[in-house]
């Protein structure tokens, strides 16, 4: 994928060229069925559906999935107990009913009936075991995390059985939690969440390979992956969730980058991608007509200056960060270098989650304001005056450059100060030197959300000592609403808190809000539903092939 | 020639040692921890972190690190990638699809060096010959991803000849477009040295003796002329292939070819050692032996060159 960025920085012009000319023929033909595809257009609901896609990076077990290539593929064959639809409200799946008894106290009850593909019927113990197996720290998964907040969870020692969940029945089971995290019930459509047949516990790594779910579809058989190249997914006949398949099945093509699944596009011979090469997004819109899709994801871009730096810390501090925020052309920046495929931030969360607001108190400051930006600047230089040069380190293997460049061009114009981009090689590497406090500059950083609520986008990145609180900020006035905000069972009164707490960050800009990214997406004149959901994957199973 | 053959064997040894251990030095040397970028713009929880080091090894000093992954190498176990899957049955999946490519084109790159460069040689200076070497020259010029581009987006998306991308389908017929696009963006070196011997061969001595005793140029061409010219473009074109085999990764990424080089470039991106080294050590061997192949080749084409 990124390979393909730098190449086609020099031949975009060319690409786009010849896009134009490949949409005129397909224009020419505008009640062609299959055209050019070899694969015949049955009208009927048996059709297959070929989609993108890349090599999962993990065996496909849902606790040990946590990137999109194996995300997608997981979320089809496995069903849990709430699914999220395209709006990202959960609705129950497997569940028959959640009750939330108090904000630290769950019971789930299961419908009666369901059951794996290899026949298993589904059980409490279906989730107890496999959300214990995921949790243990001894099976190190990269989702174990999502279970850190069930009573007898450790990050100390492996723990076979967490204290906080208990069998009542077969279709019954209680969640405990060892601190209030009223949107519990909301996370638990998560892939983390899913249920394990006992196959599982028998031979993880063959159950990696061919994994036996309960969702709307399952593997075409032994075999159906076919590593570095293609899955193929049929439907599962006996799946009466609400997640009703409209076709006969999935194919993920492994794309080894963007480029040529858009090129697979325009030649229709694949249905539905979930990614746009930077090379087209100028003229996609236009080549894909209404096929194109440009919508806002649950993605939050951001740059964050640890209070650990000089000049970044106190008072002077807040009046700097402030002063670079109001100092970035925000609207500019997300038309220009990214064709619009970015929307200016105006909180620190998603417009697709609920409880998003563009009025919070203080968000004035994520405007463009050139002369308030100087006499902050002004402000803080009087308490201690500037020195050096203002650095913003990004991954150069992402595509971030030229935003990154854009940024402290706007800086540097409207503060006087010297501004400059400072490049890493990989992401990999600004990870290390960021999650190990080396980072001697400002850094790009950025949250995908794993379910659709705010809290997911400001207690593990602001709270004081969270995971992922790259800049270490640490705020008493946010922490207590961030908590009262976590603790209310009502929804409506939660999100109030939470935007209460992020009217904090708004002064204090622990991380300093660039724009949410849209997802970008298309789909061929084979296919029609197409729906991006609120985590920017299509609806697979929505989709019916004309 | 048998000893030749083995002495030659015998050097392959130390340039085995050596690349492996280099190459395991740059791979350990990259800066960048892959853990950590698997988990994305989140931190992992330390212990958890720990435990994921622990398990590839990644935590231990350079030497050991090597000696495991050599002691694992001589058993005929390459090791095992991020994502489980023994490399081993990654390479056996990848490799034919790309020697498939590979050997496509270095046929194409065969042909048109040997065809192209024949008409050259014998219409030196001549209109046709003209034409040869500026189409030769645009075509030299264009670097290959260009090409590429150019050929997905005009013949198979525009004219809808041949496949956009070749995905799961990677056979003959599928991957003719890429391979000829390789081929075309490589023949020229051939075709120049064709040319030139072609020429030389044309004023040799042997030749006019050819005709002198009465043959045609029909049966002079190909068998005089041709034949001891085809000694530089065969060891040209054989020499293209050991690069290709390893250098093809632009194209399978351009076409969505599954081989080597779409494997090799998810492995390096994701700071897989083991997957990088072992691919990297086999397309090493490869390439030895494919240079011992093309020298015994010479002697085969050229009776007074012989090993002793």
């Amino acid at each position: 994928m990124k390979i393909n960025k730098k190449i086609l920085g020099g031949v975009a012009a060319l690409s786009a060229a010849s896009l134009v000319l490949a949409g005129c023929s397909s224009e020419e033909e505008p009640e062609s069925t299959a055209s050019g595809s070899d694969t015949p257009a049955e009208s009927s609901s048996d059709a297959i559906i070929l989609a993108n896609g890349s090599e999962p990076q993990n065996p496909l077990v849902p606790g040990n999935t946590n990137e999109t290539g194996g995300g997608k593929i997981i979320d089809s064959i496995f069903a849990g107990l709430v699914y999220y639809d395209g709006e990202g409200a959960a609705h129950n799946e497997i569940a028959a009913d959640i009750v939330v008894e108090d904000p630290q106290n769950l019971t789930v009850t299961l419908q009666d009936g369901w059951a794996f593909t290899d026949g298993e019927a589904i059980t409490a113990n279906s989730f107890v075991d496999a959300w214990n197996y995921t949790a243990n720290l001894d099976n190190a998964f990269y989702n174990s995390y999502f279970f850190e907040d069930i009573e007898g969870f450790s990050w100390d020692e492996p723990v076979e059985a967490m204290s906080g969940l208990t069998v009542v029945d077969d279709l019954t089971f209680t969640i405990a939690l060892n601190k209030p995290a009223a949107d519990f019930a909301q996370r638990l459509g998560y892939s983390a969440f899913y249920p394990l047949p006992t196959a599982f516990y028998d031979d993880p790594e063959a159950f990696g390979e061919n994994p036996i779910g309960n969702g709307p579809y399952m593997l075409a058989g032994e075999g159906a992956w076919q590593h570095d190249v293609q899955i193929e997914l049929v439907t599962n006949p006996d799946y009466a969730g609400p997640r009703a398949p409209q076709n006969g099945g999935l194919t993920f093509t492994f794309y080894a980058t963007q480029d040529a699944a858009y090129a697979d596009l325009l030649a229709n011979n694949v249905d539905v991608i979930d990614g746009i090469p930077d090379s087209a997004l100028a003229v996609y819109q236009d080549e894909l007509g209404d096929r194109a899709v440009n919508q806002a994801a649950a993605i939050f871009q951001s740059f964050t200056i640890p209070e650990r730096l000089e000049h970044f810390s106190g008072e002077e501090g807040q009046l700097r960060r402030q002063a670079l925020s109001l100092s970035i052309n925000r609207q500019e920046i997300t038309d220009v270098i990214f064709e619009g495929t970015r929307t200016p931030a105006s909180d620190f969360t998603s417009p697709v989650v609920d409880g998003w607001s563009d009025s919070l108190e203080g968000a004035d400051v994520l405007g463009y304001d050139p002369e308030r930006a100087a006499e902050l600047w002004a402000e803080a230089d009087a308490i201690n005056p500037w020195t050096g040069t203002f650095q913003l380190a990004y991954n150069a293997d992402g595509g971030h450059q030229a935003w990154v460049d854009a940024t402290v061009n706007s800086i540097r114009n409207t503060l006087s100060i010297e501004a400059e981009g400072y490049p890493y090689a990989t992401f990999a590497e600004l990870r290390e030197d960021v999650s190990t406090d080396v980072i001697e500059s400002a850094f790009r950083t950025g949250w995908q959300a794993d379910y659709p609520g705010l809290y997911n986008f400001l207690g593990p990145l602001y709270a004081t000592n969270a995971g992922s609180n790259d800049g270490d900020y640490s705020s008493a006035d946010f922490d207590a609403l961030l908590e009262e905000g976590i603790s209310n069972g009502d929804a409506a009164a939660r999100n109030e808190l939470l935007q209460e707490a992020q009217e904090v960050l708004l002064q204090d800009l622990p991380a300093i809000p660039l724009w949410y990214s849209n997802v970008n997406g298309g789909f061929s004149e084979n296919v029609s539903n197409v729906v991006f959901d609120w985590h920017s994957v299509p609806l697979y199973y929505e989709i019916t092939k004309n | 020639m048998l000893r030749y053959i083995l002495r030659r064997l015998l050097q392959a040894i130390p340039v085995f040692f050596g690349t492996t251990f280099l190459l395991y030095f740059m791979v350990f040397s990259m800066p960048g921890d892959p853990i950590l970028a698997m988990f994305g713009d989140r931190t992992p929880n330390e212990a958890l972190y720990n435990q994921l080091v622990a398990q590839y090894n990644l935590d231990q000093p350079f030497v050991v690190q090597y000696l495991l992954y050599m002691k694992d190498l001589f058993t005929g176990n390459l090791g095992v990638t991020f994502s489980g899957r023994s490399v081993n049955e990654v390479f056996a999946d990848a490799f034919p699809v790309t020697l498939m490519l590979v050997t496509m084109a270095v046929i194409f790159e065969f042909i048109l060096a040997a065809g192209l460069g024949l008409i050259s040689g014998l219409r030196a200076g001549k209109f046709s010959d003209q034409l040869n070497l500026v189409v030769a020259l645009v075509l030299n010029s264009i670097p290959a991803f260009v090409a590429m581009f150019f050929a997905q987006y005009f013949i198979a998306l525009g004219l809808g000849w041949a496949p956009v991308t070749v995905g799961a389908n990677a056979t003959w017929s599928t991957m003719w477009l890429p391979a000829l696009t390789i081929a075309l963006t490589l023949y020229v070196v051939g075709m120049r040295l064709m040319r030139g011997s072609v020429i030389e061969a044309r004023s040799a001595d042997y030749v006019r003796t050819a005709y002198a005793k009465g043959l045609t140029s029909k049966r002079v061409v190909p068998v005089h002329v041709a034949r001891n010219s085809l000694i530089p473009v065969v060891t040209n074109t054989a020499a293209s292939f050991g690069a290709l085999i390893a250098g093809t990764t632009v194209t399978e990424g351009i076409f969505n070819i599954p081989g080597i080089g779409k494997v090799l470039y998810d492995a390096i991106i994701g700071g897989e050692g083991p997957t990088i080294v072992s691919f990297v050590t086999i397309l090493t061997i490869m390439y030895i032996i494919v240079n011992i192949l093309v020298d015994l080749l010479y002697a085969v084409l050229d009776p007074r060159i012989r090993y002793v």
